[in-house]
């Protein structure tokens, strides 16, 4: 400590939200200087949940890496998965069949919405606003019904595998699913009546967290936090992976880099996933489930990256392959850490009750974030 | 020997005190079942089921819990403030009732007696339903309530942690924001029934024959936003925010001590709905008490009446609780000072200007 620094300043408190706080999302830690209400300053120390996700890809063969991945943004485990799956074909110079493609477009978006609404709940109920979590997670437990129908689990799925997917769809998948579009968007502006209009969720939102767009794009933010500030970047139309170059779909943007403008984008695009979902589940191909591949993946040496649109941001994976069963060297690209970059600009100067609308609105997950 | 003095002042209060801290007690417990089961119920979901029909029985279940577990007090707390601010809190809110009237004023007749050995005598008497019916009721029930937050203060401060630190002084602000716009909402309540004793407010509303609610409607408002402030409840929550400062004031409160606080808010949201329904809500009366054509309502006992529109207070609360967010603390002082204060003064002042007019 420097001698200008003095020890212990009377105006000033240091408080550690986390990593036990009921609105951290997780085991996040935030120091927070407080001069009262105010927040003078903000560092952020995670590493509570590290697993070693990245060690255990070197370690485990190709195809049992993939439920490791389940397990790192846990509420969104089929974008992880489809994005793990897709890097490895890429890199074996394979790709899925049109009815695996459909079938990965359809429950990602699911997944995309399930995302969402989970986000939508804790993120007003850091607010204050209770109910809309349990509205949330009623439709939530839609789409998890869904997906149990479907691969036997609800959160961790380990839906695909390199190569395609492994389940045939089942019997009346699609009228469950049709049944599910079709109420959705109402079921949208319910939770927009007790919000988007509401004068006190509009003073906690508005102009809370103000991030401008070029901010934004050097921080490295991606997924609906960037298309908040007012960047329309989405991978899904800018690298069309999977099937989404059939679909016809709009990326919502914010325009002032707000709290609120986040929100406003985060509930277009579940309308936008549904309305992918629409186009997608009448026109599912025919076909076979996978690629032919051998049985002992191994792909030949070589290095790629490979990112899809995962609901928080940009998901990569860099996979080095020296020829063998396992990957030489696995690295994520989670969007939840480099998101989570952000926090301290966004919350300095701003209150304390702001640094969870923040840490909500940044949509972070610590699974993936420790990893 | 005369038994006046010590039945009219010393037992018919006593068994009145008794009586009402029983029911008290009892309502306040189901109060926090009556809570639960409404914003389950507007959650889509069945709150408490397992205890009892219903869950009938969830908030004794609760109690013993709460007594039964263990009494922690922090290595670092200021332990003797540390245990007395939950009963700093909870005292006031109960001594409050004592001036609020539940029914109309002499209705149990108390028959006089004599104890032929003894030669004691009792002339007898009419008793109302209230403790006492102060002359300055009003007043009373301002100072006094706003002595509990006092307690809310002490407990975070003793605590000796941040948190709990934090939630005391947003408390305080939030205390000295509202208790002053509180104080100007009833001054036209009080302006026109032209008594500070609660049974009079009540009665003087029965002679212009129509609840002060709406000779006064503005000041209801404010009066109502104000209380709501008061008891800490959402939207207003701030020194507890659960998901900000984890629990807030009581954060390192636990077992009983915890509940007495959870007893005091809920004591202090009655206290609340019932100043509510006294001064603007017409207390104890039915609707429009003038109207020959509508007495047989008086059929209705008068205390039904006022648990009535308690009740629709209360429901009031915890809709506001499943409906909406949390203010934010600066937001909180705003509202407060810059549109409930000029509100309130002017309130006042209209009020004034009107009743010069009309009386000359």
């Amino acid at each position: 400590m420097s001698t200008n620094e003095t020890l212990f300043d009377a105006s000033e408190i240091t408080i550690s939200m986390g990593p036990q706080h009921p609105s951290t999302h997780g085991v996040l830690q935030v120091k927070l200087k407080l001069d009262g209400e105010r927040v003078d300053d903000a560092e952020c120390v995670i590493g509570y949940l590290h697993r070693g996700v990245e060690k255990l890809g070197e370690n485990q063969t190709w195809g049992q890496w993939v439920p490791t991945l389940d397990r790192m943004d846990y509420i969104a485990a089929v974008s992880n998965c489809l994005g793990y799956c897709e890097t490895v074909e890429k890199l074996m110079g394979v790709t899925a069949p049109p009815r695996a493609q459909y079938i990965r477009t359809i429950m990602t978006e699911l997944n995309r919405i399930s995302s969402h609404l989970l986000w939508l709940g804790t993120h007003a109920l850091d607010i204050g606003a209770m109910t809309v979590f349990l509205y949330a997670f009623r439709e939530r437990e839609e789409i998890l019904k869904i997906f149990e129908n479907y691969c036997g689990a609800r959160l961790t799925t380990h839906m695909f595998r390199i190569g395609g997917t492994q389940y045939e769809l089942y019997e009346g998948f699609q009228d469950e699913v049709k049944t599910f579009i079709k109420g959705f968007p109402q079921k949208v502006e319910e939770y927009e009546t007790l919000l988007t209009e509401n004068r006190i969720w509009i003073g906690r939102t508005r102009g809370v967290g103000v991030i401008s767009a070029k901010d934004a794009i050097a921080i490295g933010l991606t997924g609906p936090s960037l298309r908040g500030s007012g960047v329309a970047w989405d991978l899904r139309k800018a690298k069309p992976y999977a099937a989404y170059s059939d679909f016809e779909f709009d990326i919502p943007v914010g325009e002032h880099g707000d709290t609120y403008d986040r929100y406003m984008v985060r509930m277009e695009e579940m309308r936008q996933s549904c309305r992918i979902v629409g186009q997608a589940i009448d026109k599912i191909p025919d076909g076979p489930l996978m690629a032919k591949i051998t049985k002992i993946i191994k792909p030949p040496v070589g290095d790629i990256y490979h990112s899809i649109e995962a609901p928080k941001g940009e998901l990569g994976y860099y996979l080095v392959s020296d020829g063998a069963t396992q990957a030489y060297r696995a690295r994520v690209r989670p969007p939840s850490f480099v998101n989570l970059q952000a926090l301290r600009q966004m919350v300095i100067g701003s209150m304390v009750a702001d640094v969870v609308a923040v840490i909500g609105t940044l949509d972070i997950v610590l699974g993936e974030i420790d990893r | 020997m005369n038994l006046d003095p010590i039945i009219n002042y010393i037992l018919i209060p006593l068994v009145k005190i008794g009586i009402l801290f029983g029911i008290l007690s009892l309502v306040i417990a189901y109060l926090t079942l009556l809570e639960r089961k409404v914003i389950a119920f507007m959650q889509v979901r069945l709150g408490p089921m397992r205890v009892g029909y219903h869950g009938l029985l969830q908030p004794i279940a609760d109690g013993v819990k709460l007594m039964l577990k263990e009494d922690i007090v922090p290595a670092r707390a200021d332990r003797l403030v540390f245990m007395l601010a939950p009963i700093i809190t909870l005292i006031p809110a109960f001594i409050v009732f004592s001036v609020i009237p539940f029914g109309a004023s002499s209705t149990i007749p108390i028959p006089a007696f004599t104890v032929p050995g003894l030669g004691w005598t009792y002339s007898g008497s009419m008793t109302g339903l209230f403790i006492t019916d102060l002359n300055i009721g009003v007043l009373y029930v301002l100072s006094i309530s706003s002595i509990g937050i006092l307690g809310i203060i002490l407990g975070g401060w003793a605590s000796n942690s941040k948190y709990p630190l934090l939630g005391a002084l947003r408390s305080a602000a939030q205390m000295v924001s509202y208790e002053v716009a509180l104080g100007f909402s009833i001054m036209g309540v009080l302006m026109i029934a032209g008594s500070l004793s609660l049974v009079e407010i009540v009665n003087a509303q029965k002679n212009a024959g129509a609840w002060y609610v709406f000779l006064q409607p503005l000041g209801f408002i404010l009066f109502f936003i104000c209380g709501v402030a008061e008891t800490n409840r959402a939207p207003f929550d701030l020194p507890e925010a659960e998901t900000e400062l984890v629990a807030g004031f009581h954060t390192e409160y636990s077992g009983f001590r915890f509940s007495l606080f959870f007893l005091a808010e809920y004591a202090a949201m009655i206290v609340v709905a019932s100043m509510a329904v006294t001064l603007f809500w017409g207390g104890w009366l039915r609707p429009f008490p003038n109207v020959a054509f509508l007495s047989f309502l008086d059929y209705v006992p008068s205390p039904l009446w006022f648990a009535l529109k308690v009740a629709v207070f209360l429901y009031f609360y915890l809709w506001f609780r499943a409906s909406w967010p949390r203010y934010r603390y600066d937001q909180l002082m705003k509202v407060g000072w810059q549109w409930l204060m000029p509100l309130a003064i002017a309130n006042v002042i209209v009020t004034a200007g009107v009743m010069l007019l009309l009386r000359g």
